[in-house]
């Protein structure tokens, strides 16, 4: 089980490095929405620091959002997810193989970048920290949600706009504690309960995500 | 060691394509399932991996009902389809290796070179899969037969289109060895080939639809 565990993460990574432009695609798609904000906005340090959090989650969010078409449309395309699911091991193994490698190629990177972009919005060196640990537990939750998404809208003819209707409001959890830590934390009021909701919310997602990805799965090759 | 169909029956959309499909096989049984385009072939075979629901009756492996013991089930089986089930973007080898480490027989790289090379593959082994030809990915693809002898069933979707005579030739023997080994197989063809099955059966699908 762990092999097959060690050989979909290191299969999807190697993909990945194979098709590094869709990578950057996303995250340059990621640093551009966020830099054009100080541009529209003005240079205003106060409303910048205020707008920073929301700006950088909502942009992480539409982020994710583009680079789940890949997880599972081209393993669908050339047969090799039909193969999976034939595979003696338990689906949800191999599901959570593809999230991991997929968060590690869309999610962390994000998670690496905020810290640099949040310069950009004068945001104090705490509220980074916070920023940075909020996005740590909350892109693991894109990523696991967002996997029930793209299976169940595979193959369907406009799957990437239906995507998005169906995950971005499951996302809202994660967007509203992702964002209200940092501002928790600026305001003198502290972040652990936020941290320790979005954790809550990671576990859950863990726990519950898989599964549901594996049945939808099913459901959609049929 | 059985596969056992009762009283299958397909719809898609509004259509039936087959009803009423019964059979069983034994060990050394080879099965052609026969029929026009469209009267659902890939769909049957689709069925008997447990990939879609039949509309109407069941299928039993070892007398089990294969959707309900996925599993054990699919320790005994090996599918090719429609599709080869190979990754342009990675090299031939890797492509034998992570199939056959996903089916549940992990092969080293020195094995997936052995078997890319009774393949005629020599030279291929080390090119990427989008670089090949449609005949050579779907050799890519059957290098998973050559790891699966423990496998007792083969289900095989048009496994002889696009290759040439040596590697349709190729492919029969190495069929054949299965069946002689006990194995069971059922594949599709528009092609006349002969297997050394032990009963050799034709299922047609081209009937008069019931209603």
């Amino acid at each position: 089980m762990l092999k097959a565990l060690q050989c979909v993460i290191r299969r999807d990574l190697l993909l990945a490095f194979r098709r590094r432009s869709d990578v950057l695609n996303t995250l340059f798609f990621f640093i551009i929405v966020v830099s054009l904000f100080p541009l529209g906005v003005g240079p205003e340090p106060s409303l910048l620091r205020t707008m920073a959090p929301g700006i950088l989650w909502v942009a992480a969010l539409l982020a994710s959002m583009l680079a789940l078409g890949r997880l599972f449309a081209n393993d669908h395309a050339d047969g090799t997810l039909e193969q999976m699911l034939l595979s003696p091991e338990p689906l949800t193994v191999i599901v959570i193989g593809k999230v991991v490698a997929h968060w590690l190629v869309s999610g962390l990177p994000l998670v690496v970048l905020a810290p640099l972009l949040a310069v950009q919005f004068d945001l104090p060196a705490d509220s980074i920290a916070v920023l940075v640990y909020t996005l740590l537990l909350g892109t693991p939750v894109l990523s696991l949600i967002g996997a029930i998404g793209a299976a169940l809208t595979l193959g369907v003819r406009g799957g990437g706009v239906l995507v998005s209707l169906l995950v971005l409001p499951l996302y809202i959890p994660v967007l509203i504690f992702g964002a209200g830590a940092v501002g928790a934390q600026a305001s003198g009021l502290g972040s652990s309960a936020h941290l320790y909701l979005l954790g809550g919310v990671l576990a859950g997602a863990i726990a519950l995500a898989p599964w549901a990805t594996a049945a939808a799965l099913r459901i959609s090759l049929e | 060691m059985t596969l056992q169909a009762h009283a299958l029956c397909c719809i898609r959309g509004e259509r039936q394509l087959f009803a009423s499909v019964d059979f069983k096989l034994i060990p050394g049984d080879a099965m052609r399932v026969a029929g026009t385009n469209g009267s659902g072939k890939t769909s049957l075979l689709r069925m008997l991996c447990g990939l879609s629901a039949p509309a109407n009756g069941h299928i039993s492996w070892h007398g089990l009902d294969i959707r309900t013991h996925r599993e054990e089930f699919a320790r005994d089986l090996l599918y090719l389809g429609h599709a080869n089930g190979v990754k342009d973007d990675l090299i031939a080898w890797e492509n034998v290796v992570i199939n056959a480490t996903l089916s549940g027989h992990p092969v080293s790289q020195d094995e997936a070179y052995r078997a890319l090379d009774q393949l005629g593959l020599t030279h291929a082994a080390d090119l990427p899969t989008q670089s090949l030809s449609q005949g050579q990915r779907k050799r890519v693809a059957m290098a998973r037969l050559q790891f699966a002898s423990n496998t007792p069933l083969w289900i095989l979707d048009e496994p002889f289109t696009a290759l040439d005579h040596s590697a349709v030739a190729t492919l029969c023997a190495t069929i054949s060895a299965h069946l002689s080994r006990g194995g069971m197989v059922v594949y599709t063809t528009h092609q006349e080939i002969s297997l050394g099955a032990g009963r050799a059966v034709t299922l047609n699908l081209t009937q008069e639809p019931v209603c």
